[in-house]
């Protein structure tokens, strides 16, 4: 025990929250230093090569394995027919409806499959090579079946997926305001609206996208210990192990999942998938450790894809702009099956379409549907991307139909800053935010007045250059998620984080946090948080996390929740940490507990200069010797914090863009975003994940689209026809905050992972728009890509149907044995 | 991905590895840079038996400024090209041409030589070659012949190289005095093969064009000249208005593919349009 006549040790050292810290990650991830799944390696481990459909939708009839077993050093090969007893049926953890249509999800197809990608045989051998070379053996005998490709189409069970279920229709889920009591009658407001107002119907195409994460997913089992050990490159390693003892009935208990270094998921590794469970499986029978590695073109045609989406939209307004109604009417595709959330992504845009506007009615609906292709599910901002395009894409309708500038209508309908606390018509309840404040440092630091005059000069002069400006004015739901919301909603888990910190002898400390990150940047983020509440030095916390047996309980990274959620379970773990020490502190100081302050990591009696330093409560608790009577030798402390609320960012986004009318080319010239995320932790770390998420977004506007060709197969099936843009490719954004905190968060956070993405997409597509109406354009379908676009101007020549959905031909063209593009002039080339 | 078992051979000389490709006929391939070979071995659309990797033939790895025209191994990676001093001022079409080839891994590693026999009608070398008149330099066992890059490119990855032959130099002639040239590409995203790319070199005499030569990329299974557009360009003023109508004739005689970035009138359309801004950048503009 000492006391001391200074000040606290680091008084005077800036707080680590607000910190520009450089991630403590970084240094073992950017010098290879570390362990992705792919690279652990096991004593006497096997390879698997799975065997894949190339047939959209084929009845199984006969598969020869003999040759591949015969193949060099090949251990075995299992046929869907082989496991079935065992394997089980992939988890759906979120049937939206009771009555909801699904059709079973072995890992392994038996007797037939339903997309081009399907696994339906596995070759076990001792190394990668001799597995591959023998798939290439395995003779599988397929009878084609007619394939349900088109959404439209399949929602009118002109072909069906799974003809056993008798409908692709999977579950149709309402929500309306006039019967939650939370709004008025859509249809009356539409239909008051078509008499004296303005009523506005548009169809937005949401295309199909591939989260193309930058790590291929990888998965290895080890079966010999008393623990079956799964590394796996996943975002959610606790519900993976959680759904293993439920699908396959081993106990919980004798289930260890490991998500080591994750490179990337961006929601497409927030997934239990065939390959995980088959080696699961296969590993336990074999009775050897077993590794399986995806190759990039297996995991952009069979790893889950996201979007995918019809969108019915109609907009009633008085003649003054005022917003009166919105009605949602949606298809989603959900690709051959239900995977573990994908029905469920549509209604997590359910709440938002209505976003910051005060629409006094809405009604919104989704039919899922299932089709013969890649399964669909949560990809970047999942459903909230897919409510905020069309909302700020009808908005701009709106302005149009008036004659207005696109922030004016926006202005006339938005939530004021003096009305927060406000329940949406959705029922959401939004804490905080200044939408007016963030608009006009947006338009000050684009320019916005003197962009709009530039765009009035070229447009004026007949400029083959034409310049356009696209807003998007977003909010968002995130921080997944109150618990009881998700139960009302059916979703089949909770949506509480977990922390626990272990104070160590020396006065370091270990913090555990179930939420796992997939490159996030969480080690350094989360080490500020505790650094700051606990009053330690930065340095001295270690964050583990990804490992069940090490943090074993947690709900893991999706829906920009772990800072909100995961962050505010550290919060409380902490505080209880303080609250420990306290008895055992007022002991040592031979003090009354409630005269005890606890500042920058020490507590002080108040009044006097007498203190004693967390570091030494923490050795004293170590040594027990002289503990308080009934008190125990341990200040660990855990916490499990169910969130109260959804959390709402939001932000203006502005975009120029200039578009080359001759070509049709797209070039971005300005874009400005002044986001509300609440309070920052680490201001670096934001800039990463809002340019990230800005680019993401914005490629599905101009660039990315999974496309299919008329028997189904993935034609984008390398990153050669999808284009995931580069740094090239972009520009430098200006990025600036406004800040409202949180008020349902102690820090005062709001989430940021999602936001960029789901903000940029329409205000780039507006900005198109706004650049070629003048040629008549009401629509442009995304991507943008410059054929579409300068079609789109040249319609009124010609035909103006959508010219990507025709002639489509891979790069890469299997049917011709070459690599290389084949002469496609004839329509020839499937 | 694993591609398929192969045998592999690495000769130190052209008559080895010529001796090889005569010995394994089509069941033999030749890697140079690799940049097209290895992802068409590792997706298994091509399983040869024999690799034959002429990356270690030095003999193929100079660039010789022969005054008029500079001669260019085979195996000289892009990196080299775009490095050299000779190639920089005496060829700058084909210098700026592979500026933009994919992205800088691939210009480390590919190689003009590579592509050229790789033939890829969406590579961006084969326009500027063609509009160039280059001169391909090719060797068998009966000994070494030249091809005019007119006679070159025969169709989709065909080209004049026989299998048992190889491609060992290929000889640029630069431009005289009074011409300028510009290459202008056309893509989506920076790494991608051009949509539509126009390799122009123009010679202009007070203001006027005298003589032009055109190459296109991706307007058909091989690079093509816009002849009618080199024809009609001559005697017309290089500007805007003067070019425009010749410029208006380049998909004539075309047949481009059509694809997720465009179809075939779409890529019609951008020839022309890029032709006329390739010939005025080239024609000094």
């Amino acid at each position: 025990m000492t006391t001391t006549q200074d000040a606290p040790a680091d008084a005077g050292t800036p707080r680590e929250i607000g910190r520009e810290r450089r991630r403590k990650e970084d240094q073992r991830l950017i010098t290879g230093r570390t362990r992705w799944t792919d690279n652990i390696t096991l004593p006497g481990m096997l390879h698997l090569a799975m065997v894949r459909s190339p047939f959209a939708h084929a009845r199984i009839t006969a598969i020869d394995v003999e040759a591949a077993k015969a193949s060099p050093n090949v251990v075995t090969v299992i046929t869907g027919r082989d496991v079935a007893e065992e394997q089980g049926s992939l988890p759906n953890a979120w049937p939206i409806t009771p009555d909801q249509v699904a059709p079973a999800h072995p890992p392994v197809a038996v007797d037939r499959v339903a997309f081009a990608g399907e696994i339906v045989a596995v070759v076990v051998a001792r190394t990668p090579a001799e597995a591959r070379d023998a798939a290439e053996l395995v003779d599988v005998d397929y009878e084609e079946l007619p394939a349900a490709l088109d959404l439209r189409e399949s929602a009118q069970d002109k072909v069906l997926a799974h003809p056993d279920l008798g409908t692709n229709k999977s579950a149709l889920w309402k929500f309306d305001s006039g019967e939650a009591g939370t709004g008025g009658n859509v249809d009356e407001a539409i239909a008051r609206a078509r008499e004296g107002g303005i009523v506005i119907e548009r169809d937005f195409r949401q295309q199909r996208l591939i989260p193309a994460f930058m790590e291929p997913r990888s998965v290895v089992v080890d079966p010999t210990g008393e623990q079956v050990t799964m590394w796996a490159s996943t975002q959610i390693p606790h519900v993976l192990r959680f759904l293993l003892a439920a699908v396959l009935g081993i106990p919980e208990s004798k289930i260890r999942v490991i998500a080591p270094d994750v490179g990337g998921g961006f929601g497409g590794k927030l997934q239990t998938t065939p390959e995980e469970f088959i080696t699961m499986v296969l590993a336990r029978r074999l009775g050897k450790p077993l590794k399986y590695t995806e190759t990039r073109s297996e995991s952009l045609m069979a790893a889950h894809h996201g979007r995918d989406q019809w969108q019915h939209i109609t907009l009633s307004a008085e003649k003054d702009g005022t917003v009166t109604g919105l009605k949602v009417e949606l298809l989603a595709d959900l690709g051959s099956h239900v995977s573990l959330i994908g029905g469920g992504v549509p209604v997590l845009g359910a709440f938002m379409f209505n976003s910051i506007y005060k629409f006094p009615a809405y009604h919104f609906a989704v039919q899922t549907v299932l089709t013969n292709k890649t399964w669909t599910d949560a990809y970047r901002g999942a459903g909230r991307p897919e409510a905020t395009f069309a909302i700020e894409r009808i908005m701009d309708e709106l302005a149009t139909e008036l004659g207005v500038d696109p922030l004016e209508v926006r202005e006339k309908n938005w939530i004021k800053n003096t009305e927060f606390p406000f329940t949406t018509v959705a029922g959401l309840e939004y804490d905080s935010g200044n939408y007016e404040k963030a608009t006009q440092m947006a338009k000050e630091s684009f320019g916005y007045d003197e962009l709009r005059a530039e765009q009035k000069r070229r447009r004026e002069s007949g400029d083959t250059v034409q310049l356009g400006i696209g807003v998007s004015t977003f909010t968002e739901m995130c921080g997944l998620a109150p618990s009881r919301v998700l139960g009302s909603l059916d979703y089949g888990a909770g949506g509480w984080e977990h922390a626990s910190v272990r104070m160590l002898p020396t006065g370091k400390v270990e913090l555990l946090t179930g939420a796992s990150a997939h490159g996030q940047g969480h080690e350094t983020a989360f080490s500020q948080i505790v650094a700051d509440r606990l009053g330690i030095p930065y340095e001295d916390i270690e964050v583990l996390h990804g490992d069940t047996a090490i943090a074993h309980k947690g709900m893991d990274t999706y829906g920009s929740r772990s800072l909100v959620v995961g962050g505010e379970a550290i919060v409380k773990a902490v505080d209880k940490v303080i609250e420990k020490a306290r008895p055992i502190a007022a002991h040592m100081l031979e003090a009354n507990v409630d005269d005890l302050e606890y500042k920058a990591g020490r507590f002080g009696v108040r009044g006097t200069d007498q203190g004693v330093q967390m570091t030494e409560v923490a050795l004293a608790t170590f040594a027990a010797h002289d503990l308080p009577d009934g008190v125990e030798a341990s200040l660990d402390s855990d916490a499990t914090y169910d969130p109260v609320n959804f959390n709402y960012p939001h932000g203006t986004h502005l975009c120029a863009v200039e578009v080359d009318t001759e070509t049709g080319r797209v070039k971005m010239r300005k874009y400005t975003c002044v986001d509300d995320i609440g309070n920052i932790v680490n201001p670096l770390i934001v800039a990463g994940q809002v340019h990230g998420g800005l680019v993401q977004g914005i490629a599905q506007a101009l660039w990315e689209e999974a496309v299919y060709d008329d028997s189904g197969t993935l034609v984008s099936a390398s990153f050669v026809d999808y284009l995931v843009p580069t740094a090239a490719d972009t520009i430098s954004f200006d990025v600036d905050h406004n800040t409202t905190p949180s008020l349902t968060n102690t820090l005062g956070t709001k989430g940021v992972g999602e936001a960029g993405t789901i903000a940029s997409t329409p205000a780039v597509v507006n900005s198109v728009l706004d650049a070629i109406r003048q040629f008549g354009v009401e629509d442009i379908m995304m991507p943008c890509t410059p054929e579409r676009v300068w079609k789109a101007i040249h319609a009124k020549d010609a035909g103006g149907a959508d010219p990507t959905t025709g002639g489509a031909a891979p790069h890469f063209d299997e049917s011709t044995g070459h690599e290389g593009q084949t002469d496609r002039t004839d329509g020839a080339g499937q | 991905m694993i591609p398929a078992t192969f045998d592999y051979l690495a000769p130190t000389s052209v008559e080895e590895a010529l001796a090889a490709l005569a010995a394994h006929g089509d069941e033999a391939k030749v890697l140079a840079g690799g940049q097209s070979l290895l992802p068409v071995l590792r997706m298994r659309l091509n399983a040869p038996e024999l690799i034959v990797d002429i990356g270690g033939i030095d003999s193929l790895k100079s660039i010789v400024d022969e005054g008029d025209s500079v001669l260019i191994g085979a195996m000289v990676p892009y990196y080299q090209l775009l490095a050299d001093t000779t190639v920089r001022s005496g060829l700058r079409l084909l210098h700026q041409a592979i500026t933009e080839v994919a992205d800088p891994q691939i210009r480390h590693r590919g190689t003009l030589g590579g592509a050229l026999v790789h033939a890829d009608p969406a590579g961006d070398c084969g326009a500027p070659i063609l509009a160039l008149d280059a001169q391909l330099v090719i060797s068998g066992q009966g000994g070494e012949r030249t091809v005019a890059a007119a006679d070159f490119f025969e169709d989709l990855f065909q080209t004049a190289v026989g299998e048992d032959e190889l491609l060992t130099a290929i000889r640029v002639p630069k431009l005289g005095d009074g011409w300028g040239s510009h290459y202008e590409k056309f893509v989506r995203v920076a790494h991608q093969w051009p949509i539509v790319s126009v390799a122009a070199a123009v010679k202009t005499d007070g203001g006027t064009i005298s003589e032009a030569r055109i190459g296109l990329v991706n307007m058909g299974s091989t690079p093509l000249r816009a002849s009618a557009t080199e024809q009609a360009l001559v005697g017309v003023q290089a500007t805007e208005d003067g070019v425009r109508a010749a410029c208006d004739l380049a998909a004539e005689g075309t047949n481009p593919p059509s694809d997720l970035n465009g179809d075939s009138d779409y890529r019609r359309h951008l020839a022309t349009v890029l032709t006329r801004r390739a010939v005025l950048t080239a024609a000094g503009g």
